[in-house]
């Protein structure tokens, strides 16, 4: 075999044969499997790639072997040494409801683009140690995220600002406000002419009063907002439609057909956790009598609700628009422009069976615009959704849950404009980076330098606070006192868990220091706000519910239904004429760049997180990084591979990234992340990938035509998981559609392997009690990573850094791998989470030296690691690749904040020691301790796991296989269930459900002209597709 | 020629062979009872605290119940520790003035917790929890012996795995009527072995044997 390392240059025809050739579906991870490389190849004969452990000890081997040969001589002794004595601390008076031991639970809100996702945090002694949905919450449903999961490591990061500086030196909160208080003053003759605020999006209604009661007081001031992923079009969208800013709420449970024209609702935006909830429960099992919904996406960067679709086209960005016109001339809207009637043969196709799936469904059908779509589209959508009989139904309206709705990007740019004019003497920025990730064009930076008195409020010391006098630690929403309200307008009272680690202010305390009232808590501040909202007479009972309940009843935003314009390109549609004027572009050698938000970092803010850094992206399942995604095609035009190096040029203003060839992308076009390349923030974040923001303006703030790119010559190396733990090409992945699983509601079982029979040389076991099991249900996985993160806080699983990610040491408990099916260029997309599967002949037990891993009288399959000693043996023997071993002391033993971090009910784990997911024993067991003291069995249903509570979707059910009557009982029972790998006579305890998806036979293969898609075509059933055997390297 | 060896060398060969069998089978008999010895598991050690508070006086002189302090014992792993105004409560009245109490009146002055060195301190891998084994019917003594004679603290049993699987293994050896958990004096009436067999079946006691019973 010719030594290949890389996919790439003349290797692409050679790919797509390869996948063309496949006989039924083949289900593949990534390019170099389907290219064999030997690097890939290496990957699979290697357990743990790169096996040898680092030798961090300069003075090295030698002094390595006469150190083992003393401890080896003293390993007997080593036991026989006294416990150290340790103390223990009493309280000095008793907190009220505080039993030592026992977690306490509040009910608080997370935030993200000013939005509200209700969450309960466990308390531990009064250290917050887990978050998980609040259940009442309607954001929430009792589901989080991945970015909500991992905001508890941000609150005891080590590297967050602990102190307040005035021009880099240590000051005081109080010497602050002495000086806040004279600049504010020295405003007061020109009634604040010169005081600018800088916040983020608002939706807090008691910073909202604080902020218009100092714009009365200085009626010049001005109040501006910007946040780089702002929702403008989402606004400008509804001014078009409606000649008003109105909230869309869309009911997804309601919606049998739903078109996202390029709107990832499943992966970001307020309500994403709702509407996944909404989506999924529509969706359904497949079962008889039970309608499933039908997902088409229009889109051009891959994203999580694209891998969901059921078909999905493949777009430029750019692109998305026209088809939007062209859809919505089909449906009978006006707005359409004859311009883009000539570009629909992208599209032609798809249009007449969309219109009468879409006609046929009238209202249950949504059409859902993407945030990051110009405004048209979105007046487009609302219109064709009144059209399609939505309105009331599928798709309502509230009045704006905003504080002020307004165009982000203009107000900032307005805020520079007055900068730049010298208008400008006071500035407050309270939160954001704007230094960072202000659009280039208004060179926010240097204008910054014209004000007199600056000052910044944020979590970290990062690019901002740098060119501030002042900079003020603000307090995490976990030790503030606040409010914010939902994509509903349901407003939630955020309650502290913890008292300011740092000393650190919000923005209400700063406000309220401007205001001069220094001496105000957030706590006064937010309570005396809903005093005077409140009609009720008992505040203090209002009060107490509202905090222990998460939300305030009552306070969604009132609905509206406002009336639609007769004509939506209106005069105000400037920014829509914008973007019409750049489709016409023609595109020659250059491309569209895309920017998005990162899915783990998002716009930067999150950059310090070790834990999201190293949560693979759900597409690329790339970690630490953010390259710059393109299509195969477009690399194979460019003469590009992964890794490749690239100078970026758009409006003259360049950067370097490396490339990673993304499947399912769209050509000619490259998306970018934004929120890395951090120069200032922390330890994590700063260096970790490429400023995309260096590249980004206000008029291309999602997507921009004219890009140059230009192969460097060099590489970079990316850390990416998607080939790691491979389970070598066996079913392991199963599909159908709707309509063969109704002919054969089996086919997933009949891809089994054979075996299975049941028949072991080691005895059986007996479960008289519980037996726990799992099912996770593929149709249901949205593969967004909340189950990740969320195991990552509940098991003290550490961090392990990118370049032991690049050795495939990370130490995720629970996988999301990632597979994609068909074409090269246009893929089905497919997760499937996996974790230990606990299995009842496990083979893993069987060859531990030690008795370290063995099975317990419910079925677990435990590992205890005060018994290991490191052989790896099982690791090696188990064909799941579900264990991880700790090479290098992953986690932090020394960080006094990261201490605080651990749950308590978890042995953090050290150097040398296998570890693996215990089906989160400790609530197993903590479950059991409290029925049993109660004199009950168990409820279904009573025990979640820390993914599955976690899981927006409900995918993974847990509970007791013993008992007919269990949830995860019933999804045994259920036809699409299958087992991995059931041939190896494992009996894994965690089991499938096979994907289902519902095509439209009108656009099933032939109907679509790119030739990509006929690939797609099933041969019958779900044909087998034989893994043939594989070539061996070397 | 000669000999190398003198013919002592025979018997000093001998001995020393089988002499360093014993020796090492001696060395290793020696570790295993050092790890059970009262110097390093500390059992019957009493413990050095800041204040020598007398469990003896408190419980066998005054009367007080363990759940007077211990307050958690019945509904959480940790049985607690009282705070210092649990102290307070009567030695703000009683003693008040007692250079003993000094450290207990500052801490409660001060805001400040009382350190106190642990007696029974397993090791961080072991979960054990209180609510569950007084719930079914282990009393304090079982564990923590006559505690009500004890001036100082010490350690009544060794705390290591073996002892705590004995019972594990056999519970019906050391159970009680759950009402009697907290009495420091209760003997079984009738035949233990007999009166636990029947104890396990009223109060459905497992006997928790797998490893993440303890360790997760």
């Amino acid at each position: 075999m010719t030594r290949k390392d890389e996919v790439g240059g003349k290797d692409w025809a050679e790919l797509r044969a390869r996948l063309e050739s496949a006989r039924g579906p083949r289900y593949w991870r990534s390019l170099e499997e389907v290219a064999e490389t030997d690097a890939f190849q290496k990957l699979l004969e290697d357990e743990f790639p790169s096996q040898a452990s680092e030798w961090n000890d300069p003075l090295g081997r030698r002094r390595f072997l006469k150190l083992m040969g003393a401890s080896l001589a003293l390993a007997g002794v080593s036991s026989c040494t006294r416990q150290p004595a340790e103390t223990i601390v009493p309280f000095a008076r008793t907190v009220e409801a505080t039993i030592p031991g026992r977690p306490l639970y509040f009910a608080t809100a997370a935030s993200l683009g000013g939005f509200a996702t209700g969450v309960l945090v466990e308390s531990h002694m009064g250290r917050p140690t887990k978050i998980e949905g609040n259940p009442r919450h309607p954001a929430s449903l009792g589901a989080s995220d991945a970015i909500t999961q991992a905001s508890i490591l941000g609150l005891y990061d080590p590297d967050r600002s602990q102190v307040t500086t005035q021009a880099g030196q240590i000051s005081s909160w109080l010497s602050f406000v002495a000086v806040l208080r004279r600049e504010i003053e020295a405003q007061r003759l020109s009634r604040g002419a010169g005081l600018r605020i800088l916040t983020e999006t608002v939706t807090s209604p008691t910073l909202a009063a604080q902020l218009n009661g100092l714009l009365e007081d200085f009626p010049a001031a001005r109040w501006h907002q910007y946040e780089p992923t702002a929702r403008d079009s989402v606004f400008e969208g509804s001014q078009l439609a409606f000649g008003e800013v109105v909230n869309t709420v869309y009911h997804f449970d309601r919606a049998a057909v739903v078109v996202s024209l390029d709107g990832d609702f499943l992966g970001q935006g307020p309500a994403k956790l709702r509407y996944t909830r909404d989506f999924i429960e529509k969706r359904g099992s497949g079962a008889a009598g039970e309608a499933m919904n039908r997902l088409y996406v229009a889109e051009g960067a891959p994203s999580i609700t694209g891998a969901m679709a059921d078909h999905r086209l493949r777009l430029k960005v750019g692109e998305v628009e026209g088809f939007a016109r062209s859809l919505a001339q089909a449906l009978g809207v006006a707005g359409q422009t004859p311009e883009h009637e000539a570009a629909s043969g992208r599209w032609g196709s798809w249009i007449a069976p969309l219109v009468r799936d879409l006609q046929d469904h009238r209202g249950s059908a949504i059409i859902y615009p993407g945030d990051e779509q110009p405004p048209i589209v979105h007046a487009l959508a609302q219109a064709m959704n009144r059209a399609l009989g939505a309105e009331g139904r599928t798709v309502t309206w509230t009045e704006a849950v905003e504080a002020r709705p307004e165009n982000q990007f203009e107000s900032l740019a307005e805020l520079a404009r007055d900068m730049e004019a010298g208008q400008v003497e006071v500035l407050l920025i309270l939160g954001g980076n704007p230094v960072f990730d202000a659009p280039a064009e208004l060179g926010f930076a240097e204008q910054l330098n014209n004000i007199k008195f600056r000052a910044h409020l944020g979590l970290y010391e990062d690019e901002t606070s740098e060119l501030c006098h002042w900079h003020i630690p603000e307090a995490h929403y976990l030790e503030s006192w606040s409010d914010a309200r939902a994509y509903d307008g349901t407003a939630t009272i955020v309650q502290p868990l913890i008292a300011p680690l740092y000393g650190g202010k919000t923005a209400h305390e700063l406000l309220a220091a401007a205001a001069g009232a220094a001496e105000r808590s957030a706590h006064s501040l937010v309570r005396e706000f809903w005093r005077s909202k409140t009609s009720t007479e008992d505040f203090e009972l209002f009060w107490k519910k509202a905090l222990h309940e998460g939300v305030i009843e009552g306070t969604s935003s009132a609905a509206k239904s406002p009336t639609l314009r007769a004509r939506l390109d209106a005069p105000d549609g400037r920014a829509a004429r914008a973007q019409l004027s750049t489709l016409a572009k023609p595109a020659g050698r250059r491309l569209e760049v895309v920017f998005r938000p990162d899915a783990s970092v998002w716009d930067g803010r999150f950059a310090n997180n070790g834990w999201l850094q190293e949560t693979p992206n759900p597409i690329t399942k790339l970690t630490w990084d953010n390259p710059a995604l393109l299509s195969p095609a477009t690399a194979e035009r460019l003469g590009l591979a992964n890794e490749d190096v690239v100078e970026m040029a758009l409006d003259g203003r360049k950067l370097e990234a490396p490339v990673w060839v993304t499947p399912g992308h769209a050509d000619d076009s490259v998306t970018l992340h934004l929120g890395y390349g951090r120069t200032r923030g922390g330890r994590v974040a700063e260096g970790a990938g490429f400023n995309a923001y260096a590249i980004r303006t206000s008029t291309g703030r999602w997507s921009a035509r004219g890009l140059e790119v230009r192969k460097t010559g060099k590489r970079y190396r990316l850390a990416c998981t998607q080939d790691h733990h491979s389970m070598e090409g066996r079913h392991l992945v199963r599909a159908g559609t709707l309509a063969e699983f109704q002919q054969d509601p089996h086919f997933a079982q009949k891809l089994d392997h054979g075996g299975g029979d049941e028949l072991s040389l080691y005895p059986g076991h007996e479960y008289k009690g519980y037996a726990w099991g799992m099912a996770i249900d593929l149709n249901r996985c949205i593969g967004c990573n909340a189950c990740m993160v969320a195991c990552q806080a509940e098991n003290n699983v550490p961090v392990v850094g990118k370049q032991e990610v690049i050795r495939g040491r990370e130490m995720h408990w629970i996988r999301v791998d990632r597979y994609w099916e068909g074409s090269l260029d246009d893929p089905k997309t497919y997760y499937e989470p996996v974790a230990c599967m606990h299995c009842e002949s496990a083979p893993c037990e069987v060859v531990c030296p030690v008795g370290a891993t063995v099975h317990s009288a419910e079925g677990l399959n435990d590992m205890v690691y005060n018994r290991c000693i490191g052989t790896r043996y099982c690791s090696n023997n188990c064909p799941y690749k579900v264990r991880r071993f700790n090479f290098l002391h992953y986690s932090d033993y020394e960080t006094p904040s990261l201490k605080l971090l651990r749950n308590p009910d978890v042995t953090v784990r050290t150097r040398g020691v296998m570890e693996k997911c215990t089906y989160c024993v400790q609530r197993i067991n903590s479950a059991r301790i409290e029925t049993e003291k109660e004199g009950r069995k168990i409820h279904d249903g009573e025990i979640t796991t820390a993914c599955q509570s976690a899981c927006p979707a409900q995918a993974i059910v847990f509970g007791d296989i013993n008992d007919p009557g269990s949830r995860v009982a019933r999804s045994k029972a259920d036809p699409r269930h299958y087992g991995l790998l059931t041939e190896l006579n494992t009996r894994p305890r965690t089991s499938y459900l096979a994907r289902l998806t519902n095509p439209n036979p009108e656009l099933e293969p032939g109907a679509v002209e790119h030739p990509e898609h006929a690939q797609q075509s099933h041969g019958g059933p779900v044909a087998g597709f034989d893994p043939q055997p594989r070539k061996r390297a070397g | 020629m000669s000999q190398i060896f003198h013919p002592s060398t025979n018997t000093i060969s001998k001995v020393s062979i089988f002499g360093s069998v014993f020796l090492a089978g001696g060395l290793l008999w020696g570790v295993v009872n050092m790890n059970r010895s009262d110097y390093l598991t500390q059992v019957a050690v009493p413990r050095k605290q800041p204040v020598p508070f007398s469990h003896k006086h408190h419980v066998s002189g005054l009367g007080l119940d363990c759940r007077h302090c211990h307050t958690s014992v019945e509904e959480s792993a940790f049985a607690g520790l009282p705070a210092t105004k649990t102290c307070m409560t009567c030695h703000s009245q009683v003693w008040a003035d007692s250079p003993m109490l000094e450290p207990v009146r500052a801490s409660f002055q001060k805001d400040e917790p009382l350190e106190w060195t642990r007696v029974h301190d397993l090791p961080d891998f072991v979960y054990f929890n209180h609510s569950i084994h007084v719930k079914k019917g282990v009393g304090c003594v079982s564990c923590h012996g006559r505690v009500d004679q004890m001036p100082l603290v010490w350690k009544q049993q060794t705390l290591q795995m073996e002892w705590c699987l004995d019972c594990h293994r056999h519970p019906e050896g050391h159970l009680r009527p759950p009402e009697q958990v907290f009495n420091m004096t209760w003997q079984p009436e009738e035949d233990q072995s007999v009166l636990g067999a029947a104890l396990v079946l009223k109060n459905k006691v497992r006997n928790p044997t797998s490893c993440s019973d303890c360790h997760r």
